[in-house]
């Protein structure tokens, strides 16, 4: 039978964590990840999960000693929000560029200054060139089955997996989650087997100095240049496409619950008007296009699942009816535009899809962000549509953007 | 989909009655529930909110309740400092703790209204925590006996989930006190059409 | 270079594996020679594995730590440092080309 539970985002995380049976955590507490790192940790304290809880004094060591415990073997784990996620950024890069599989939660929160606690994506946005991989969840019951599947990725591919759910919308929101069954998840993901074990029996140095050449070693290998090791990285990412809607696909086979692979649809099939997002700010897109629907406006919601790699081929399916797309986005880069909506436009690129595009800015600091607003900036674009304009829009929904601010 | 805003003060309990609601909905058969608290810092004896949402369906909104179908009052002190009725759609129904009757309590507008002394009801029961009576469980009562939308039975089963069977027990105690002692006015439908 | 006959580097990060000559045949960067006065130096003298400092030193891991002590030729950069370490003074650094006198 179902064991199902009424969860928090971060219940959710951390009962996914333990179901995948990492040997390391490391974790340091920040709002609003703090309740998934103080589960952890009872959970360690308490034997209930056989893994080392490494407390620390920082982020930056936190995913330092993630990348440690993976050379030599260990399946870990940490967690953050925010700025404790800029504060790992160099060692995101390492972490990548060593193709270590450490699967991480990132608990959505906006960045200081100001200081906001609450819910955007800029956080992780920022670090979208990292070479990790980013899975966006809708709700809890994604989050705990994209954190086993995040493994089952990470360790295929050897790339690192962020997987980034909204901090309070999601993370302190209760809803039910059907939790995995532990040896159903056993059967799922295999034990990590690392690509190259630091030990002392075989002594090798990891990420020495890479010459810009490359360069034959005494056993006459030709030893790759740090471009050919960047390349590499480049190459697992594209096949990361196949490998991540294949664990979807084979977890949708055990687990009878498919969140879409790459990207998902929503009433897309027949869709004039088709919203994109990442994260629960598409699955609110979901209720604007019913709303629409309604009133007689064809709209659907095409969900970024997998914002990197960006599923190009799979965006631009998914809009192939679309005369409009409206991109709805938590996070942006500035002087540009909305992340997602770059992105996309990119998809479209070189298809016969040409279509006007509305950025929409939304949802910034924990701005509350409301499915009849979704809809209204739907609406208008489909007026626009409706009245012949096929130009570009930029907006920020909800926010007063008055002329005396434009200065 | 039914949505119900708990108004309390910190420390009284209003998002763990916002939980056993939606935990308790659940085993109603309603598949789609969530509840969340006000985001961001807590603070004991500062007006907060917490909400619980009930629906057949799986629910895809995150977004906070403009006006709930249910609002329940656990510190009536709150009426003069937050707009309770501005949350609250046409009809109500408004479940308040507080020993006064509904036509005593001067609420202007087309409401149902049910009152319930609940922090009478705990004192005398003893449930007291921290020095506070508990009045987030009786009002679990007071909305069973109002909406209907739970059984008590449900209710019980989620106290059960929620916290150890010594203190479910005497939680339940208090709910079903509640539940016999809320008074009810139904909106006046009648007079004004 | 023939790309088509080259072992390729398979790893997926980069690593690399002490060996003999990683750094290339570094023997021949030398200007000065180290030379071992067998009658002096400690092991040798003495016929006893003690001292050995030369061997700790060695930047480059070429000294070999044997009776008597031994230094691989093809690798020794001529930095020096065992003839400096040396507490009994046996080890002379003499210029290439040069006699050991």
């Amino acid at each position: 039978m179902a064991d199902v539970r009424i969860l928090t985002g971060n219940e959710a995380a951390a009962l996914g964590v333990k179901l995948c049976r990492p040997n390391v955590v490391a974790a340091y507490p920040i709002t609003p990840q703090s309740q998934l790192a103080e589960i952890l940790s009872r959970y360690v304290e308490g034997g209930e999960m056989r893994a080392e809880y490494v407390r620390v004094e920082g982020e930056h060591s936190a995913l330092t000693v993630c990348i440690s415990a993976s050379t030599v073997g260990a399946r870990t784990f940490t967690a953050t929000s925010s700025n404790g996620l800029l504060y790992m950024h160099e060692q995101l890069h390492w972490a990548a560029g060593s193709r270590l599989p450490v699967v991480m939660c990132v608990v959505n929160r906006g960045v200081g200054a100001p200081w906001s606690i609450f819910n955007d994506q800029q956080d992780s946005l920022a670090q979208r060139d990292t070479g990790w991989i980013q899975l966006y969840c809708r709700d809890n019951q994604e989050i705990i089955d994209t954190i086993i599947q995040a493994y089952w990725i990470a360790e295929s591919l050897y790339i690192p997996v962020m997987v980034c759910y909204d901090g309070f919308v999601l993370s302190h929101t209760m809803m039910p989650v059907d939790i995995p069954d532990a040896e159903e998840v056993r059967g799922f993901l295999p034990p990590y087997k690392a690509h190259t074990l630091l030990t002392p029996e075989a002594p090798r140095t990891i990420n020495s100095v890479l010459f810009p050449w490359r360069r034959p070693n005494p056993e006459g290998v030709l030893c790759d240049g740090y471009m050919e090791m960047r390349y590499k990285l480049q190459a697992a990412m594209t096949r990361a496409h196949g490998v991540i809607q294949k664990a979807n696909d084979d977890f949708a086979g055990v687990f009878g619950r498919d969140h879409g692979g790459l990207v998902w649809k929503y009433r897309c099939e027949d869709a004039e008007l088709v919203f994109s997002g990442m994260g629960s700010i598409a699955n609110e897109a979901t209720v604007a296009a019913d709303l629409l629907r309604e009133e007689g406006i064809p709209a659907g919601v095409a969900g970024v699942r997998t914002y990197r790699p960006f599923p190009r081929e799979e965006a631009a399916e998914a809009l192939r009816s679309a005369k409009a797309l409206v991109v709805l986005q938590k996070g942006l880069s500035y002087g540009y535009e909305g992340c997602l909506t770059s992105d996309l436009k990119a998809a479209l690129y070189g298809t016969p899809l040409r279509i006007p595009v509305v950025d929409v800015v939304a949802g910034l600091g924990g701005r509350d962000v409301k499915a009849r607003e979704i809809a209204d900036a739907g609406r208008d674009a489909w007026k626009d549509l409706q009245a012949g304009k096929q130009g570009n829009r930029s907006l920020w929904l909800n926010c007063y953007t008055g002329e005396d601010h434009a200065g | 989909m039914k949505e119900i805003l708990w108004h309390g003060r910190g420390g009284q309990g209003v998002v763990l009655a916002a939980q056993i609601l939606a935990e308790a909905a659940y085993l109603e058969g309603y598949g789609g529930v969530t509840s969340a608290p006000t985001f961001g810092p807590e603070r004991r004896g500062a007006p907060v909110v917490a909400s619980t949402r009930v629906s057949r369906n799986p629910i895809r909104t995150v977004a906070q309740i403009e006006a709930g179908d249910v609002a329940v009052v656990l510190d009536a002190s709150l009426f003069g400092m937050v707009d309770i009725l501005g949350r609250l759609r046409e009809g109500g129904p408004l479940i308040v703790n507080t020993p006064s009757s509904p036509e005593n309590l001067g609420i202007e507008g087309c409401y149902t209204v049910a009152t319930v002394d609940a922090t009478e009801i705990a004192v005398a029961s003893r449930l007291i925590v921290g020095g506070m009576p508990v009045v987030n469980t009786p009002m679990l009562g007071a909305f069973c006996r109002v909406t209907g939308l739970v059984t008590l039975d449900n209710i019980e089963r989620a106290l059960k989930r929620k916290m150890a069977s010594d203190a479910a027990g005497a939680n339940f105690t208090v709910v079903q006190a509640a539940f016999e002692k809320t008074i009810v006015r139904e909106k006046e439908k009648e007079r004004h059409g | 270079m023939d790309e088509k006959n080259v072992k390729r580097d398979l790893n997926v990060s980069a690593l690399c594996v002490p060996a003999k000559g990683e750094a290339g045949r570094t023997g021949d960067w030398r200007d000065f020679r180290p030379v071992i006065d067998h009658k002096k130096c400690i092991p040798s003298s003495k016929n006893k594995a003690a001292c050995f400092l030369c061997w700790l030193y060695c930047p480059e891991g070429v000294v070999k730590m044997s009776i008597p002590v031994e230094i691989d030729m093809d690798y020794c950069k001529g930095c020096g440092i065992c003839a400096e370490e040396c507490p009994p003074n046996a080890i002379r650094m003499v210029r290439e080309g040069e006699n050991d006198g």
